[in-house]
């Protein structure tokens, strides 16, 4: 086991640096100049472009410039070359020369808005989304079956602003039952924080807990008709317990790998969540730093999104391994 | 002997007809399915109305550019006069707030955007897709190492990250649906090569492919002859199941400001536009977001039908009881 | 001895000489097929009654309705069946959850499936008991040691933490016939329970059953299509045949003489180990001249991953194998599952590349040759397959998949590849007509026969058949070995013959290799083999077959428990 989880973890380190270098590369390798685009879309004065040059090395070679971007990401950076010398300290995920700020610290700020809508939106989406397929399983070919059918069918064929616009319509313009949402952190107010993330965590959860009604629903009738289910009937085993204790088992432990999965590009997925509903998140800041070409956050963000899918790629096969015993191990 | 043999092989029960075999009857059976047949009515019905879009826009006597600043009620901002956005004989539609270009003119001109970036998309993913796929199952270890490798880095990329990272980054220079069609081809080869990987190597192992291996014939003849028509099932379904699945990657982008630029319209830039009218002119919303959404469901629910109609053994959503 | 209970379904009665199955009238149907038709028979307390029959005899159907395991399947019952004084037919399905597992259990075929992965093997034995009998975990537990102990399983209280997946077939059907033990049922139903298993293992459950029976007194009702298996099991047997019962009697004089014409020609048809060698395959002059020879052949698969790229382990299914097959011979391969007579087939053939060792074909060395270089000897190396459903394409006609060796040789005439097809298809027993016909119109044994012909198509000179008849029924079994024996005559082809079934093997080869862990352990003339085998395992493995005489099969049961205790 513990080997296993070495390798797992070893291999899941070789594919972040390679990530990182084909991020890396694919971004400040382009053409154009790269002085330039950091410093934004506004023309640059020559000592501007200097001070960017000198302080991301962009003189250098390109692979030079990944190893300082690597090391400072273990020990932190200095960027030198202008009226004063800007500390980054360690994790430095680079410097946003148009912000005036660590790339590390945006994350962070943005982080806990992010969060709170995944989160909250993946125990909704979820509950809901096993729950109905569950049910649809069991009631194969019912109302309830056709209606978590439709449901379904619905929510998977629409695009989660549209969702999102529709919900708005409804209840802030017509039925007036909620304001308009803003972000307001947890930590202040925690009612507020929840009222005004009710939207987005609906809007998110009709288009999500489709996939997983939709699977829990395959993976149950296949559970419900394996052998050692026959095996339990035929053994006296109440309906109720043959289910509840067996098929269960069975039916949910595929979804251990899709949840864990799903939980991690949503960090990043709810950007259009966010941009709908005005929301600083992280994928928000992508957006505007795309606009506004600003690299190095354009590069931590897609780091840090593709670092968080590796680990949780890792972390679900390695839960899945314990969950299921039958998988073999190294 | 002939008839002694024959006599004596009924002992024991004929095998059952298993699932299709050939074209005909994979229709036959896609014709039972209501759903099924209701989506492909749509999506043939889409697919002409995009194709016919200048014909359509004509026969309106409209265009998607020219602006109609007279429709629009400048006292409350912008919003079109006239019940339901100003639906009228001029305008089947109505028109945009803000703009006053005609809705019809930029929907129908829409959808031709959508769909043709959507198929294309599907397109070069399937090439892709099965070309990796399958030279990963059918070429070896070592072949098979080293792609699968590659096909799950690319699938840990956050794909919708980077599509927005390198459609802002990439100059305007650059042709901007093509460029569309190659970001989400690039992020959306990988699921088909994993299902044709897996396909690849299940088929392998049947025992038909090794007695033609057996028969003689090249490792090419081997994958046109035995291993490819057995692909064409679940591809074909999940070739069906991508275009929505691609409508709706465009659709997003779009809406983030990154995919179709203006004047071009697209649905999801319209909808993008149409956030800060939602109170003013819902018609706006619902228009292109109607459209947006029966375009995406009838895909799905054709795609769900060819699934049933290529294999009567799977569950799935739109089956009905059994 | 009455219990005053007012439901009419739930027995009041029960004695000694109450049987404790009673199926009167019984009639089973599915949408479109009447599986069991007009059954009635009974079993007294104690007593063991083998269900013999064919693929769609309805045997199986029997044998789930007793437990009323037909609902949900869409299948209607009409009839009476009564277990262990309970009507099955007319109860709720309370009562007969409370029969299922305490009164009567049951024995399923595939022990590969029937048990919960995610749970170990003592905790559902535990979980059965604890139902039943509302017994504390403690006492639960106990039990499920106790009888796995009982049952066979080495260091059983270790073991019942266990997962099923860490036990081997055998070990698996042992722990499910423990879990049927656990509430010392009256009636223990058993349906096929060998059939996925190695005939040694086989051997050595059909032996616990046997033993078990003795000591507590169950009874026992065996559903099988094998006729050897219930010959040694059982006291009385009842034959099937497409839903009817066609005979039924004392097991002994069932086989020895059979009254019923299908009875009659099920036995024919079994290839018999007791009995002499029918000359109808094998006994045909052959030189001494080897057309294959196998130098130490070796074949490696990898197993598992080592931490570093470097290091892999691997497996030897075939671990430094020395043969001669020679011209116009017929060599059979025996050996149990894992005992790499497959992989060493496929090396025959050259679909495999050996890992090490040489491969011979009529001189010259075509072990490492690449797949370019092996196109000439692709005409006289071929192979028929096991499974009728997976040999044929299944997009394909059946005409297009015998003619494609052709094809792919080269040959583009339509005229000539057609009339060469259907001669093909003709000899083998086919109406030539059927060239655009698709194999989902065949049966199995016309399958096989289609197998035949493509193989045959471009004359080979050497056929490997991979357990050609195994996946079939008896009697069609016996029809392919026979077209097999009038073509190797005609063709003077030289044939090798591998299979788990060791009278097939006997009835058909002229010398015999017996395969065990990837090695040659005897090889001999076939009868050499079988009446005087030389090592330990070639005697375990004849003693282990099931013959159809239920004085000789209790003899050999002896003599397999003399082997275990001297081993």
């Amino acid at each position: 086991m513990a080997r296993y989880l070495l390798k797992r973890v070893l291999g899941a380190l070789v594919v972040l640096l390679v990530l990182s270098a084909v991020v890396y590369l694919i971004f400040y390798a382009l053409p154009g100049n790269p002085a330039q685009l950091v410093c934004g879309p506004k023309t640059c004065q020559a000592d501007q472009l200097h001070r960017i040059e000198v302080g991301l090395g962009l003189d250098q070679p390109i692979w030079l410039q990944y190893w300082h971007f690597l090391v400072g990401i273990v020990a932190g950076r200095t960027y030198s070359g202008g009226p004063e010398v800007i500390h980054c300290a360690a994790p430095c995920l680079g410097y946003s020369y148009q912000t005036g700020e660590p790339v590390t610290g945006l994350l962070l700020d943005r982080l806990p808005v992010s969060l709170s809508l995944i989160v909250g939106g993946f125990v909704i989406w979820v509950t809901v989304g096993v729950a109905l397929g569950v049910l649809s399983a069991l009631r194969r070919g019912r109302a309830v079956d056709r209606i978590a059918t439709g449901l379904t069918l619905a929510g998977n064929s629409t695009p989660v602003f549209l969702v999102g616009l529709l919900l708005l319509i409804v209840f802030c313009v017509y039925l007036r039952w909620l304001p308009f949402p803003g972000y307001q952190a947890l930590t202040v107010n925690p009612l507020l924080w929840a009222q005004n993330l009710i939207l987005p965590w609906v809007a998110l959860s009709v288009v999500s807990a489709a996939v997983y009604t939709r699977l829990t629903r395959t993976s149950m009738l296949e559970t419900l008709s394996e052998d050692h289910i026959r095996t339990f009937r035929a053994y006296g085993l109440p309906e109720r317990r043959v289910i509840g204790r067996h098929a269960l088992r069975g039916a949910l432990t595929p979804l251990i790998t899709i949840g864990t999965i799903d939980l991690a590009t949503s960090l990043t997925g709810t950007t259009l969540t966010e941009s709908l509903f005005g929301l600083p998140g992280l994928g928000q800041l992508l957006v505007s730093s795309v606009r506004n070409i600003d690299l190095p956050v354009v590069v931590g963000v897609t780091l840090l999104a593709g670092a968080v899918i590796v680990v949780a790629n890792a972390a679900a096969d390695v839960l899945y391994s314990v969950a299921d015993r039958r998988v073999a191990l190294a | 002997m002939t008839t002694e043999a024959l006599a004596a092989d009924e002992i024991g029960p004929p095998a059952p007809v298993p699932a299709s075999t050939g074209a005909r009857a994979v229709w036959r059976k896609l014709r039972r399915e209501r759903a099924a047949m209701v989506g492909l009515a749509v999506v043939v019905l889409l697919i002409l109305v995009a194709v016919a879009a200048p014909l359509l826009t004509a026969i309106e006597g409209q265009d998607y550019t020219t602006y109609h600043d007279t429709l629009l009620n400048s006292a409350r901002g912008g919003v079109p006069t006239g019940d339901l956005g100003g639906i009228g004989g001029a305008h089947w539609l109505g028109v945009e707030p803000q703009t006053g270009r005609d809705l019809f003119a930029r929907v129908v001109y829409g959808a031709r955007v959508s769909l043709a970036v959507a198929i294309s998309a599907t397109v070069l993913q399937l090439l892709i897709g099965l070309a990796v796929g399958l030279t990963a199952g059918l070429a070896g270890r070592i072949a098979d190492g080293v792609l699968s490798r590659f096909t799950d880095l690319i699938l840990a990329f956050p794909s919708l990250i980077f599509s927005i990272a390198l459609l802002g980054i990439v100059p305007q220079s650059f042709p901007r649906p093509v460029l569309l069609v190659l970001v989400l081809a690039l992020f959306g080869w990988a699921g088909t090569a994993r299902i044709a990987r897996g396909q690849a190597l299940t088929l392998k192992t049947r025992d038909y492919v090794a007695a033609a291996r057996l028969a003689g014939g090249g490792g090419f003849r081997l994958a046109r002859r035995e291993i490819l028509p057995g692909l064409a099932a679940p591809v074909i379904t999940y070739a069906a199941l991508m275009v929505p699945g691609n409508i709706i990657a465009e659709a997003g982008l779009s809406f983030l400001g990154v995919g179709i630029n203006p004047p071009t319209p697209s649905w999801g830039q319209m909808l993008s536009a149409a956030t800060t009218w939602f109170g003013g002119d819902p018609m706006y919303v619902f228009v292109p977001g109607v459209l947006l959404f029966v375009t995406v469901l009838s895909f799905t629910l054709l795609g769900d039908g060819l699934r049933n109609a290529l294999d009567p053994r799977s569950t799935n959503l739109s089956r009905r009881a059994e | 001895m009455s219990t005053g209970k007012t439901s009419a379904a739930v027995g009041t009665e029960s004695t000694v000489d109450t049987p404790v199955v009673s199926v009167a009238d019984l009639s089973i149907e599915f949408p479109g097929v009447r599986a069991v038709d007009g059954l009635s028979f009974e079993l007294a307390p104690g007593a063991a009654l083998g269900i013999v029959g064919e693929s769609g005899s309805g045997k199986s159907a029997t044998a789930l309705a007793l437990l009323g395991l037909h609902h949900g399947t869409g299948a209607r019952v009409s009839g009476r069946i009564t277990v262990a004084g309970t009507e099955v037919t007319a109860a709720t399905p309370e009562q007969v959850r409370r029969l299922r597992g305490a009164t009567a259990a049951m024995v399923f075929q595939d022990p590969m499936s029937a048990l919960d992965p995610y749970f170990s093997v003592g905790s559902q034995i535990a979980e059965v008991y604890r139902l039943h009998t509302g017994a504390t975990k403690q006492a639960a537990r106990s039990r499920a040691i106790e009888v796995l102990d009982h049952v066979g399983i080495p260091d059983a209280a270790r073991r019942a933490g266990d997962f099923p997946h860490q036990f081997s077939g055998g070990q698996r059907q042992r722990a499910l016939i423990a879990m049927a033990l656990a509430c010392e049922p009256r009636l223990l139903i058993a349906d096929e329970p060998t059939t996925a298993l190695d005939v040694t293992v086989q051997a050595q459950i059909l032996d616990l059953l046997h033993q078990l029976r003795a000591e507590t007194g169950m009874a026992l009702l065996l559903v099988t299509h094998d006729l050897g298996v219930i010959a040694g099991t059982v006291d009385d047997v009842l034959v099937m045949q497409h839903g009817r019962s066609v005979e039924r009697g004392p097991v002994g004089r069932v086989l020895a003489a059979p009254e019923h014409p299908y009875t009659r020609d099920l036995l024919a048809a079994v290839p018999r180990i007791d009995a002499p060698r029918q000359l109808s395959l094998a006994d045909r002059p052959t030189t001494p001249d080897p057309l294959v020879r196998l130098v130490d052949v070796r074949q490696d698969f990898p197993a598992g991953h080592g931490l570093l790229p470097g290091r892999r382990r691997t497996v030897a299914a075939v671990d430094g194998v020395t043969l001669d097959v020679r011209r116009g011979e017929t060599l059979g391969v025996v050996g149990e599952s894992g005992s790499g007579k497959t992989t060493l087939a496929r090396m025959m053939v050259r679909l495999l590349r050996p890992t090490g060792g040489r491969v011979e074909f009529d001189g010259t060395d075509i072990g490492q040759l690449p797949d370019r270089r092996l196109a000439p000897y692709r005409r006289d190396l071929q192979m028929v397959f096991q499974d009728p459903i997976s040999a044929l394409n299944p997009r394909r006609t059946v005409g297009e998949s015998v003619a494609d060796p052709l094809r792919a040789a080269g040959i583009r005439d339509e005229r000539r590849i057609r009339d060469t097809v259907r001669d093909w298809l003709s000899r083998v027993g086919l109406d030539p007509d059927r060239y655009d016909a698709y194999p989902h119109e065949f049966s199995g044994g016309q399958r096989q026969r289609i197998g035949i012909a493509r193989a045959l198509v471009r004359s080979p000179r050497l056929v490997v058949c991979d357990e050609p008849v195994s996946a079939l029924d008896v009697s069609t079994q016996a029809q392919v070995i026979e077209l097999l024996a009038e073509l190797r005559a005609e063709l003077d082809l030289t044939l090798v013959f591998v299979a788990h079934d060791l009278a097939v093997v006997r009835q058909v080869s002229d010398r015999v290799a017996v395969m065990h862990h990837g090695r040659l352990v005897e090889l001999a003339d076939a009868e050499t083999v079988y009446t005087d085998p030389q090592q330990t395992y070639t005697r375990e493995l004849i003693a282990a077959v099931p013959v159809l005489d239920p004085a000789l099969a209790a003899e050999r049961r002896a003599e397999r428990a003399a082997l275990r205790a001297a081993g």
